[in-house]
């Protein structure tokens, strides 16, 4: 198996310029509204989670050229196909040829409001004591991962703190795998940018991540 | 001007046939896919118009306007939210999808705070509402944790050289919402005009609150 994500941009060169827009301005094209609420709509019904629908998208061959809505119908497609919810010659047809295989749910428009504002928290009973406290010096992991991560590319292998500790919450990694929410402690880990980018850092910058303990190892050879 | 008319607006700005034609076909797949889905019965078809009706007209950025110029207002609330944003914004009436675990970051003469989704989108919906195409887009994303004067400089932004700046990327489920520094000129204002001040760019940490204009 080989897991490429094309979604990991941080520190990568040669994008251009950032192109502000006004505050009103939601849609660029008629169908944005739709695929936003046939995702959403879809993402309710509990056959993918949030990360498998992040891996969906992220591993799009043809990310880097499309539009973040367009990265969002691929995805929607993709997970529908995978599942067989949906074949491609009902798309063709624009009609369902297939018998539909019964939903664990489905969101009818009054249950919409309530849905929203509920959400899905993450945050989970720890199973373990937190391995770090605030203040504890780490490393994160230098290996890249074999499936969707969230440790960025950027803050691999690299020296950070740890602010502050969040609890345990559902470990994206193994969620997008299928294997299960396996809960683990959540850490926002700081690093200052000259451990990142080294020489090229700008001066006085910090970025920090959020990294779940498998992501981290203790630093205990280098002080403050 | 309505939200609905937005489409239209932006027409002029994709007079390519190429585009058109591209756009033209986007509608169409879309259409087939939502056809579909309905008559499978995978979506109920009003619940679409009810999830981009609730983000055009009741979560979007004057959410957050609010929770900033109560923070700037009441000690008691800046002080909650510190403590624990997602209750402290929960009881303004803003929850859930996409804020479940909301962190508040307060701007300050010494520290200036900026926050990225590098891997996808992650933004807080609750008080930001959806978001703007810039923050999605790879050129934000890959210049952000890197040379973040560099991307405020885009914005029309710079801030003292003294004012150091922390990026935070979005990379779990914690969401963040930035606190800008309260205008100069502000003093005498109320809740509502302290709002009015609060751009949405300015919670992402790309603007600054507006400074009031002066008494006439």
């Amino acid at each position: 198996m080989s897991y490429t994500t094309h979604a990991d941009l941080g520190g990568q060169a040669g994008h251009g310029a950032v192109r502000p827009e006004p505050e009103g301005e939601l849609w660029h094209a008629h169908f944005e509204p739709r695929a936003l609420a046939l995702t959403l709509a879809m993402g309710a019904t509990g056959e993918w989670n949030i990360d498998q629908s992040r891996a969906a998208r992220e591993t799009l061959p043809d990310y880097a050229r499309l539009s973040y809505y367009r990265i969002w119908l691929a995805g929607l497609h993709k997970l529908l196909t995978e599942r067989g919810l949906v074949a491609d010659d009902e798309l063709a047809a624009g009609h369902a040829l297939h018998p539909a295989r019964p939903l664990a749910r489905v969101l009818r428009a009054e249950a919409v409001p309530a849905a929203l504002a509920k959400g899905s928290a993450t945050a989970r009973p720890a199973a373990t004591p937190a391995r770090f406290q605030v203040g504890d010096l780490v490393r994160t992991r230098s290996a890249s991962a074999d499936h969707h991560t969230r440790l960025p590319g950027y803050a691999l292998g690299r020296r950070g703190r740890v602010e502050r500790v969040h609890g345990a919450h559902v470990f994206a990694d193994a969620h997008a795998q299928g294997l299960g929410e396996m809960p683990q402690w959540l850490y926002t880990v700081v690093f200052e940018a000259t451990a990142l980018w080294g020489d090229a850092a700008p001066a006085g910058l910090q970025v920090s991540i959020d990294a779940w303990e498998p992501y981290l190892h203790a630093d205990t050879g280098y002080a403050t | 001007m309505t939200h609905d008319d937005h489409d239209h607006d932006h027409d002029h700005d994709h007079d390519h046939d190429h585009e058109h034609s591209e756009l033209g076909e986007m509608a169409l797949r879309v259409r087939a896919l939502e056809t579909v889905l309905g008559e499978k019965g995978y979506i109920d078809p009003a619940a679409l118009d009810v999830l981009i009706d609730s983000y055009q007209t009741r979560i979007g950025p004057r959410n957050g306007a609010r929770v900033v110029a109560k923070a700037w207002v009441d000690p008691a609330f800046r002080a909650a939210l510190e403590q624990d944003a997602s209750a402290a914004i929960a009881t303004l009436g803003y929850s859930g999808r996409q804020g479940e675990h909301m962190q508040a970051v307060f701007n300050s003469d010494e520290q200036h705070h900026l926050v990225v989704c590098t891997l996808c989108s992650c933004y807080p919906w609750p008080v930001l509402g959806l978001p703007p195409t810039w923050y999605k887009s790879a050129p934000y994303r890959a210049r952000a944790v890197k040379d973040p004067r560099g991307v405020l400089a885009d914005f029309g932004v710079q801030l003292p050289a003294s004012q150091r700046v922390r990026v935070w990327d979005s990379t779990a489920e914690l969401r963040y919402l930035v606190i800008p520094q309260r205008p100069a000129g502000s003093e005498g204002l109320n809740e509502d005009q302290l709002a009015a001040l609060v751009s949405r760019d300015s919670m992402i940490g790309t603007g600054l609150a507006r400074v009031p204009d002066p008494a006439p």
